[in-house]
């Protein structure tokens, strides 16, 4: 039977987690080529079209954007403080910094939300929905197009991540955790990292350069 | 190993088959044995409905005009042939299927590091292959196994179900990829150092980095295609100021190095089979393994050798063409170590054997071929005619089948403690090995003669060849089927193979043939390699 | 010798001077590839016959290879296929640069047709005609999917790529007829996409061009003329004017061949490529000191147009008493 043999099959729990965390950047490194392939494009287009992509850019809207940034960073930090509190021994502190950094997770998205709105009542569409007079259809839709991927991809990325903080901070809340056995708390937190990571790269090149 | 006591004719009480044996018991299992069955199950599947669109495209190009299909039947034939030819069959077929039966095996660990992600990996080529299935239902796709654009984002045919199957197979290759590279990292035996490991580990594992890092670029390739059809996002729509060159370039990135995913595992096998048989340990254990992961490395930088073609800037196709050459290196290396290994050997002629020397020498072929495209300047006649088409059918069908043949036979005693009827083996081996030279040959000089791929209809002076093609291809279609016949056969009916037939020193043969669930009572320890038949201090040949 | 192996190895007729070139190399390669490949697999026979097992646990000697052996067959292999590189990379770049005196075509793909088109006359459906002995520059472009140029008597294809074009050259020399191929999947009917080059003595080819342009409609309009005509009628001297004062956009007078400053630095040298591009493309690459105002006549301009506006816009240079070579477009024909 498989999970019979599971303890045997490790040898040890330290051995299970060190497993579990080599998985874990194994994954990591996929999502990020996944974007890597986005950011290519990016670069591509961006060289081809330096003039309206500026012109583009200045239609983003860089107070939320920022606003966003910063509320991703602190949810990182919450989470890196979660995991540390969990290490010492305070799981139940542990589980209520998960749940904030949930929390600044949906507000991130709400926040998404409230931009895309605006781009949509502008006509700054993906594609052939675009609608924008100001700008000239070529190069402008390609960098809508590829605003709307990057940042999609990234919410759909934030939106499990919110999904498995939420997770993780009911788990904790009912004592799933403790200081030597919190594995999973780590990869859900290695996984919301790297989320806020992409996200550090994606600001800059739509929203600031 | 000292199986329980067994009746006479049956196989050992105490084996992975016999734990269960509802249809729910195989649909629930983690048992990695289980799983690589499965693999290998459905992966044959897929290669006889591809082999079936194979049959027919031949048939069709026996002459010129229409045959037995219209233009449009012709050109979603080809498509289907090459989707299920390369996502469903040969990506999946050595690293899911063999991989995931022997790697744990040889490395003396009771399953893989992450059996749950395993079978979701199976559940996941399922959804993916029937969605893909479903497009075919639907009619079908039309743009060849590539998705080249912009017509791929304009032909009115079922393309969104194809690439959203491949998009969904390629999770289950990254599954399986993860899988390995862990398993081999953290489960190996005590004392199975890495420059002890089997040389079949060694090319998974390097497979295993190509499918985790190559893959999620074919996933967002795919997506960005499918938005193209769906919201018209313009990424390679020339109108809307896009590139279909970068569709190609993204394309690329994947798909050259997922060759390497399709024949490095191949590689593997016969460095397995070569020393099991010819009683040898490797010739030169230590470049196998350096050329197996320059593979894996410097696969990644000659994408650019697809696009000669293209109008790609001088300066890109001298870069990819010595890159390409690099390449070609390191296989070249390989073919004269498996040669080193037969040296002094003791060489039995089993089935495996004939599949491991036609692997050679259509490996060599194949891959001299692609040499020549690399000096960019050939490549300008031979790209997208049949040359291109014989030379990765060389690679495909004459490197990657042959091994895989070559290890179903080698360890198909292995996996159901049953052997074969030798002699009937090896006359079929002798014919696939004949028809493929006979359907392929004939295709490489067409693409000299300046036959294009792809067509459906041809000027009547590349007749005669086609006829030769077609009529080798029913060979093989016969060798195939044999196959199937008699290992069908030796399912219930093949005579005990014992726990070690070929007595092989491979480190999966020191459990108990077919394994038990748990593979090892006590987990082996390693003083040295696997296929160490002499025994004392090595020494170099003269 | 040359033809006992064309005809061995099937390939076609050498219709070109590449061809005979590359064949060349071809040859060496699929021989030594045949050489070596029967040496490898009597190899492999020899020690089947002579290593078969003859008692089922035979001993075998603990070998491996000596360093030195390792390296002979890494080095040699690499030595060999950097030296095939090496030739055929200088005969790709030779083929992709073509001599500054040769004539232009204008190639057009569509689905699943060929359209070719002279700079000073008229245009053509699927054939092909050209002069023997003289260098022939290809500018191929699509309307729709890739498609790919494709002639096995010359030995090379080149895909045709909407949005922009690429460009290839040949030299026939001899008079004859070679079949056009469509080498790149583009639908229903790509294996019916196919053309023919008809190569004409060159005093032959003079009198088909003669010919040809009495029976074009505007009697006499070269590839120039209608330029022009599409200019007016598109509205381009809204915003270039052709006497060499900048307006909207830059001057076409004396355009062509000049190497232009780009918004953004860098620069760009106006050739055909650039200058098609900036029609289908206009701000992809803006001149500096100019608005990016200009829109984009994709879909608007038939290819023919395009070439033709192309042909105009060259056709306005200054008479120059000594033009510096260095403003013609810089060919670089190497090997040569």
């Amino acid at each position: 039977m498989p999970h019979e043999s599971t303890a045997e099959h490790w040898g040890s729990e330290a051995a299970r987690a060190h497993a579990a965390h080599l998985g874990m950047w194994l994954f990591i490194s996929t999502e990020v080529l996944l974007f890597a392939a986005l950011f290519t494009t990016y670069g591509v287009y961006r060289s081809v079209y330096p003039e309206v992509w500026r012109e583009a850019q200045a239609h983003m809207d860089v107070t939320l954007g920022t606003v966003n940034t910063v509320v991703l960073v602190t949810s990182s930090v919450l989470v890196a403080l979660a995991v540390h509190a969990t290490r010492e021994g305070r799981p139940g502190t542990g589980g209520a910094l998960l749940g904030l950094a949930a929390l600044l997770g949906v507000t991130f998205l709400v926040l998404k939300g409230v931009e895309y709105a605006g781009h949509a009542r502008e006509g700054g569409l993906p594609g052939e929905w675009y609608r924008l007079e100001a700008l000239p259809k070529p190069g402008a839709s390609l960098f809508f197009s590829l605003y709307y991927l990057l940042t999609g991809l990234h919410a759909v990325h934030v939106t499990l991540g919110v999904g498995v903080l939420t997770v993780l901070a009911v788990r904790a809340a009912a004592g799933g955790f403790s200081a030597s056995d919190h594995t999973p708390l780590e990869l859900g937190g290695m996984y919301w990292h790297l989320v806020d990571v992409i996200w550090l790269f994606v600001y800059p090149i739509l929203y600031l350069s | 190993m000292s199986p329980p006591v067994a009746e006479p004719g049956a196989l050992p009480p105490d084996n992975y088959l016999s734990e269960g044996r509802t249809l729910w018991s195989w649909l629930t299992t983690r048992d990695h044995k289980r799983i690589g069955v499965m693999f290998l199950m459905l992966t044959l599947g897929f290669f006889f409905l591809g082999g079936v669109f194979a049959l027919a495209l031949r048939i069709e190009l026996l002459t010129p005009g229409r045959t037995i299909m219209g233009h449009l039947a012709y050109n979603r034939s080809f498509t289907l042939h090459g989707v299920i030819m390369v996502w469903l069959f040969m990506i999946p077929a050595i690293p899911s299927a063999f991989g995931n039966f022997l790697v744990p095996l040889m490395i003396g660990a009771r399953d893989v590091a992450f059996p749950r992600l395993n079978l979701a990996s199976v559940y996941l080529f399922l959804l993916g292959a029937s969605v893909a299935l479903w497009g075919m239902i639907q009619g079908g796709a039309d743009t060849g196994w590539t998705f080249y654009t912009p017509y791929s984002t304009t032909t009115g045919t079922a393309v969104l179900p194809v690439l959203l199957g491949v998009f969904i197979i390629g999770f289950s290759t990254i599954l399986t990829g993860l899988n390995f590279i862990a398993t081999v990292h953290l489960l190996r035996a005590p004392g199975l150092t890495w420059m002890r490991l089997p040389l079949f580990v060694w090319a998974i594992y390097g497979t295993s980095i190509i499918q985790v890092l190559a893959t999620p670029v074919l996933g967002m390739v795919l997506l960005l295609v499918a938005l193209e059809r769906v919201v018209g996002a313009g990424i390679f729509d020339p109108a809307r100021g896009g590139d279909p060159i970068l569709f190609q370039h993204l394309f690329w990135f994947y798909s050259h190095p997922a060759v390497y995913i399709m024949v490095l595992p191949s590689m593997g096998v016969i460095s397995e089979a070569v020393c099991a048989f010819s009683r040898k340990n490797a010739f030169s254990y230590r470049m196998i393994v350096y050329s197996t992961m320059g593979i894996a490395f410097v696969g990644f930088f000659t994408w650019g050798h697809h696009m000669f073609t293209s109008g790609e800037s001088t300066f890109g196709a001298g870069a990819f063409g010595v890159m390409s050459m690099l390449v070609a290196i390191f296989t070249a290396i390989k073919i004269f170590s498996w040669l080193g290994t037969l040296y002094r050997g003791s060489i039995a002629l089993e089935a495996p054997l004939f599949y491991v020397l036609g692997f050679m020498f259509f490996l060599f072929s194949g891959g001299m071929i692609g040499v020549a495209y690399a000096t960019t300047s050939l490549n300008l006649h031979w790209h997208d005619t049949y040359s291109v088409v014989a030379h990765f059918h060389f690679i495909m069908v004459g490197a990657t089948l042959m091994a895989f043949l070559a290890g179903l036979h080698y360890w198909f005693p292995k996996m159901f403690g049953r052997t074969y009827p030798g002699a009937l083996a090896n006359a079929a081996a002798v014919l696939v090995v004949f028809g493929f030279i006979a359907t392929f040959v004939p295709q490489f000089l067409l693409g000299n003669a300046g036959m294009p791929r792809r067509y459906a209809d041809y000027p009547p002076r590349f007749q005669s060849l086609h006829v030769a093609s077609t009529a080798g291809a029913s060979l093989l279609a016969f060798g195939f089927l044999s196959i199937a016949g008699y290992l069908a056969w030796s399912l219930r009916h093949g005579a005990l193979a014992g726990d070690n037939p070929w007595g092989s020193l491979g480190f999966e043969w020191q459990s108990q043939s077919p394994p038990p669930t748990r593979n090892f009572d006590v987990t082996p320890v390693h003083a040295t390699g696997p296929h160490q038949y002499a025994p004392g201090e090595p020494r170099h040949a003269a | 010798m040359n033809e006992l192996l064309r005809r061995l190895f099937f390939l076609p007729e050498q219709g070109s001077t590449f061809a005979t070139r590359v064949d060349a190399l071809h040859f060496a390669m699929l021989l030594t590839t045949l050489g070596v490949g029967t040496g490898l697999g009597l190899t492999g026979l020899v020690f089947l016959v002579r290593y078969r097992r003859r008692a089922s646990a035979e001993p075998t000697p603990h070998l491996i290879a000596p360093v030195w052996l390792e390296a002979v067959f890494v080095s040699v292999p690499l030595a060999l296929f950097l030296l095939w590189f090496a030739l055929g990379f200088r005969q790709y770049v030779w083929v992709e640069s073509p001599p500054p005196d040769a004539m232009d075509v204008y190639v057009t793909a569509k689905q699943w047709m060929w359209k070719f088109a002279y700079p000073g006359g008229p245009s053509a459906i699927d054939t092909l005609v050209v002069p023997a002995g003289r260098p022939v520059r290809l500018l191929i472009t699509s309307r729709d999917v890739i498609h790919s140029f494709f002639v096995p008597d010359f030995r090379f294809k080149r895909d045709a790529v909407p949005g922009r074009y690429t460009e290839i050259w040949f030299e026939a020399p001899r008079p004859g007829r070679h079949q056009v191929l469509c080498a790149e999947y583009c639908g229903l009917d790509h294996s019916q996409m196919r053309g023919e080059v008809v190569v004409l003595s060159p005093a032959d080819f003079e009198a088909w061009r003669a010919s040809r342009r009495e029976g074009v409609p505007v009697a006499g309009e070269s590839m120039a003329e209608r330029g022009e005509h599409v200019a007016a009628s598109q509205g381009c001297l809204q915003c270039h004017s052709v006497t060499g004062v900048p307006h909207i956009g830059p001057t076409w007078w004396g355009l062509y061949g000049r190497v232009e400053p780009l918004v953004g630095g860098g620069k760009v040298l106006a050739d055909e490529a650039y200058l098609t591009e900036s029609m289908m493309d206009p701000l992809a690459k803006v001149v500096a000191g100019y608005p990016p105002v200009m829109p984009s006549y994709h879909g608007r301009l038939s290819a023919g147009d395009a070439g033709a506006l192309v042909e105009f816009i060259k056709s306005l240079r200054p008479p120059r008493p000594g033009p510096p070579v260095a403003e013609e477009p810089v060919y670089v024909p190497t090997g040569r």
